[in-house]
């Protein structure tokens, strides 16, 4: 097999089209029976309450195991391959993002925002497969590695002071897994490049078409992420190999001429957009290496319940029937283009609407007839998105830059109200959230002061938090790590967690160069466990299920980030430090040379050297003069 | 006594009403130790002034130096000790810096009154609180050798030449080495039942080897930056990566170098040798704090009568209150505040240096200016003296 596939690397390198599309035919048709490399491309576009657009990229590529196929890869970048055997990876996610996501007006419950709404900067967490004793040292390459790989600050998070280990409270609860946050690294492009080059068209072709720079850089919020599974090295038998999941969330702003009209003449019309004009390109045809290259137009439930599609009540029958008209040309908006299937969303517990996805498969379009879907609204439409129980949100109190302290507030939303009220029956309804708070060493968080408020009141800690897990900072050496579970009652409204620090200080060559910004406190981490983001769509043939929809049906729990906190730090005078060497010597010097001088003094012996010293002096050199004066006298004698 | 603790107790009862949050408790012990520490203060004082009477009845210079103006050391000493606004600020804020001190008088107090077992422990204590002590040991073996302070030896002896007749009686005794084997057997005895219980309560902990590294380790590589009234902070925080192993070695060399000239010259008198160690260590130490500098301004009230000719005294007053003043005002600009810079809180902190370094050599040559003084009172002629 691998003879006969060594001239297929080498087409693969020539890169030519054609070659390779013969290339894959004759592959799949010669490996009917085997697993094999698999890649599938797929864009969800969702429409977001505040005018703006959801743009999430799915790229899927799978591996076999190595055992199979050895350690060549037609697909699946190299890499990743390499790194996940050498390090022995089992689990790891790397994401980028810069902005915010907006859990007010863009969600939190879906399987979108659990799961690729991220913290700003950089965050990494891998799981590995390697004794304890080794795990660390693991991390410190697996960051090199990755940060050479993807041209990023990475390797900031070597330093065993930045990086911690979660012991339950992060989902992927397990002993081997470690977490690291690097909050201020600038995402950009040069993130971007060494990310599209793990696909196999690149961006060249298929639906990375769509991924021009200057579009996703305007945009609000952008997160790329890369999640990795491989059962590879796991020894519990089902070795599937690896899957490497390569996902981009944008929110954008879809500014076209005449949504701006209408924005100015009605409030509540949402801008009508199509993807050239969101990212001013087309996509011309699928990446022919991709399995399957589909486009999703998704609808969320709150939005569906709004647009009061006319045989709502027989959703499901409709569903059936594809071709359903009703579907896509609605009274409140069009689509451009007929979408090929539509699934409806099977009824979910937590809502009583159900949400609608358009498909657009992507292999029917080519150069000469590009794909572009385009929405228009008809009709002003206002809706909500579904919202975590809780939300969350941190800040930081006290002024001064001594102490202070960080306070976790969650605020009950309306969304906890109806879903409480229908799931409390026995009365006793608790609402379990997990916090999980790394801070840095240099924020010395005192864990006694930790105070729970519940609806505004200071409360008894042991009441509210069911768990807690500490390991406080040691200095320089690692960070402070604070894991609780909260037990709270389901009628609450607000609940809030504060805890005091101490300002460190640091060592002029600690400070970064732009000290007086100050320093980041990475975000926490919210989740609770009690609630699942899922939306399992009905599908007729489960064999051909496309990877991003069978994403969504994984139960995840509902986790959201909390804000970044910058806390500024005392800074020394940057320019002092050759002063204060000087300075800080010269008093030594005092000390020294003014106390030894004082021992080593005795006045009556100094006194009579004195004395003998100018005795001396005075017998010496008159004498000395009275024999020069002789001498020129006696010379001068001579010569007269 | 009783006057002053009630005063002081006064002073705490306000700071308690000003902030109500400190707890009762903690603070009622750390007051009782102030207290305890004056009584040991005051105890010892007396037992020194004693002593230096005595040694001037024997070399016949009583009615030349007007023993009847003496001053009653002990008790100016403990009420320095106790009036020290230094002293009220810590016990206020809860520092612990009294226990410590306390170590340390008590292990002085044991070495003057010949409590053998008693200064052990207080020597092995305040070794164990704040590991500086450690040097106090030259001292104490000093003290138990040859007893309290007095005039050099000999000076007894050019007496009794002159007088020539040589009183054994009248000569203070030889270093012996009974008590300070004595005392190296009790020190033993202490440090290992120390080093037992902490073994044993630690054992969880990661035993006596972290205890080591995260208490002696901390105050010797100066890992906390905190601004304090020392200068370490500072210099530790500027210096460059590089330099910073030379640097901690050069600074508590400077501690370890000073011992052997101060010992050597002032053997003769071991409390005075104490009270210079502590004002160096006080001074010189990784993370000082005002509790320390009361400490050693307390100790400086015992020599009120051999440092009354000392030099610059209204200079070094005015000074510390300036400082007492300023430093504040200056952390609270800087950290509080912002509109400050740490070169100004820096800036007290190296005049406060400087203050008490020159309040330790002006307090060793006024000293041996005193011994030189009675010399040149039994040899009349100024001249012909030899230390």
């Amino acid at each position: 097999m691998v003879l006969l596939q060594r001239p297929h690397i080498l087409l693969l390198l020539i890169d030519t089209h054609q070659f390779l599309q013969c290339w894959i035919a004759f592959g799949s048709a010669n490996e009917e029976g085997q697993q094999q490399e698999e890649f599938s491309e797929e864009l969800l576009v969702k429409p977001l309450p505040d005018h703006k657009l959801l743009a999430h990229f799915h790229f899927q590529s799978s591996a076999p195991p190595s055992t199979s196929n050895g350690c060549h890869h037609h697909l699946f970048p190299k890499a990743i391959s390499q790194l996940v055997q050498k390090f022995r990876v089992k689990e790891m996610e790397l994401s980028f993002t810069q902005g915010r996501w907006n859990y007010e007006s863009w969600g939190g419950f879906d399987p979108i925002s659990s799961s690729n709404a991220k913290p700003p900067g950089v965050e990494l967490w891998a799981v590995f497969d390697v004794p304890q004793h080794h795990i660390d040292a693991s991390w410190k390459n697996l960051t090199h590695t990755l940060s050479g790989l993807f041209c990023a600050s990475i390797n900031f998070l070597e330093s065993t002071a930045t990086y911690s280990t979660p012991e339950w409270s992060f989902p992927p609860a397990s002993g081997n897994v470690r977490y690291g946050t690097f909050p201020c690294e600038a995402v950009c492009t040069e993130n971007l490049t060494p990310w599209l080059r793990l696909l196999p068209c690149r961006d060249k072709a298929g639906i990375a078409l769509l991924l021009d720079r200057p579009s996703l850089y305007r945009g609000f919020y952008h997160s790329q992420r890369l999640h990795l599974t491989s059962t590879e090295s796991s020894s519990e038998g089902i070795d599937s190999g690896i899957i490497l999941e390569q996902t981009l969330t944008v929110v954008l702003q879809p500014n076209s001429e005449r949504a701006i009209e209408v924005h100015a003449s009605e409030k509540h019309v949402q801008p009508s957009w199509s993807l050239s004009s969101i990212f001013g390109k087309q996509v011309s045809g699928r990446c022919v290496l991709a399995k399957s290259s589909s486009v999703y137009l998704l609808l969320d439930r709150g939005l569906v319940a709004e647009l009061k599609f006319p045989n709502k009540e027989n959703g499901k029958s409709a569903a059936n029937g594809l071709t359903s008209e009703n579907f896509w040309s609605n009274p409140s908006f069009e689509l451009s283009v007929n979408p090929d299937r539509i699934f409806l969303e099977e009824s979910s517990s937590h809502s009583k609407s159900l949400s609608i996805l358009y498909m657009f498969q992507v292999e029917k379009y080519s150069e000469s007839e590009p794909f572009d879907i385009g929405l228009m609204w008809k009709v002003p439409v206002a809706w909500l998105c579904q919202q975590t129980p809780l939300h969350a949100s941190r800040f930081l109190m006290g002024s001064g830059n001594e102490r202070g302290a960080i306070a976790i507030s969650l605020k009950s939303t309306q969304f906890t109200e109806g879903f409480m009220s229908a799931n409390s029956k026995d009365g006793s309804c608790e609402l379990r959230v997990d916090v999980f708070q790394v801070v840095p060493w240099y924020v010395k968080v005192y864990f006694h002061s930790l105070r729970v408020f519940v609806d505004q009141q200071p409360r008894a800690v042991s009441d509210f938090i069911e768990k807690i897990h500490v390991s406080p900072s040691k200095d320089k050496m690692s960070p402070g790590v604070m894991e609780v579970v909260l037990k709270l009652p389901c009628r609450v409204n607000t609940a809030a967690l504060t805890i005091e620090f101490d300002k460190g200080f640091l060592r002029i060559d600690e400070y970064p160069p732009d000290a007086n910004q100050g320093f980041d406190i990475p975000s926490a981490i919210i989740s609770f466990p009690n609630f699942h983001a899922s939306m399992v769509f009905l599908e007729d043939d489960s064999l051909n299920r496309s990877p991003l929809l069978s994403k969504f049906q994984d139960k995840c729990p509902v986790m959201s980030y909390t804000e970044v906190l910058l806390v500024p730090l005392t800074t020394p005078d940057f320019s002092m430090p050759y002063n204060v060497s000087t300075i800080k010597c010269t008093v030594f010097a005092l000390y020294f040379g003014s106390l030894l001088n004082v021992l080593q003094r005795r006045v009556a012996e100094e006194e009579r050297f004195l004395k003998a010293k100018a005795a001396k002096k005075t017998g010496r050199l008159p004498l000395l003069l009275s024999k020069l004066s002789a001498k020129l006298r006696g010379s001068g004698i001579n010569q007269d | 006594m009783q006057d002053l603790c009630t005063m002081v107790h006064l002073c705490y009862c306000l700071f308690l009403v000003l902030s109500p949050l400190i707890e009762l408790k903690d603070s009622q012990i750390i007051f009782c130790t102030d207290v305890v520490s004056a009584m040991l203060i005051r105890a010892t004082g007396q037992n020194l002034r004693l002593a230096y009477l005595r040694s001037l009845e024997s070399l016949d210079l009583v009615k030349q130096i007007e023993v009847s103006e003496f001053l009653f050391s002990g008790d100016i000493a403990a009420l320095i000790y106790l009036c020290n606004p230094f002293t009220i600020v810590a016990c206020v804020g809860l520092s612990t810096s009294p226990i410590e001190n306390m170590a340390v008088i008590l292990c002085l107090y044991g070495a003057c009154s010949r409590l053998i077992p008693l200064a052990a422990f207080g020597w092995v204590i305040a070794t164990h609180l704040s590991l500086y002590p450690a040097i106090l040991i030259i001292p104490v073996i000093f003290l138990l050798g040859c007893g309290p302070d007095s005039p050099p030896r000999k000076l007894f002896l050019q007496r009794h030449q002159q007088k020539e007749v040589l009183n054994q009686s009248k000569l203070p005794p030889r270093f012996s080495w009974g008590p300070v084997i004595h005392f190296a057997f009790w020190a033993f005895l202490w440090s290992v039942y120390v080093l037992v219980l902490c073994g044993i309560s630690l054992k969880q902990f990661g035993g006596l080897w972290e205890m080591f590294k995260s208490t002696y380790g901390f105050i010797l590589t100066v890992e906390d930056l905190s601004p304090n009234i020392g200068v370490l902070w500072y210099f530790f925080a500027e210096v460059f990566e590089f330099f910073r192993n030379f640097f901690l070695i050069v600074f508590h060399v400077n501690i370890l170098f000073m011992i052997l000239p101060l010992a050597i010259r002032l053997r003769h008198r071991p409390c005075y040798l104490a009270f210079v160690y502590v004002a160096i260590c006080s001074m010189l130490k990784s993370y000082p704090s005002v509790g320390d500098s009361a400490l050693y301004l307390g100790l400086l009230g015992w020599f009120v009568n051999e440092l009354a000719d000392m030099q610059f005294s209204l200079f070094l007053f005015c000074g510390y209150v300036g400082v007492s003043l300023l430093s504040p005002v200056m952390h609270n600009l800087w950290i509080w505040r912002g509109t400050g810079n740490a070169n100004f809180y820096f800036a007290t902190a190296m005049v406060y240096a400087c203050l008490q370094i020159v309040l330790v050599v002006e307090g060793v040559s006024a000293m041996l200016n005193h011994d030189r003084k009675l010399r040149n009172l039994i040899t009349g002629k100024p001249q012909d003296a030899k230390s």
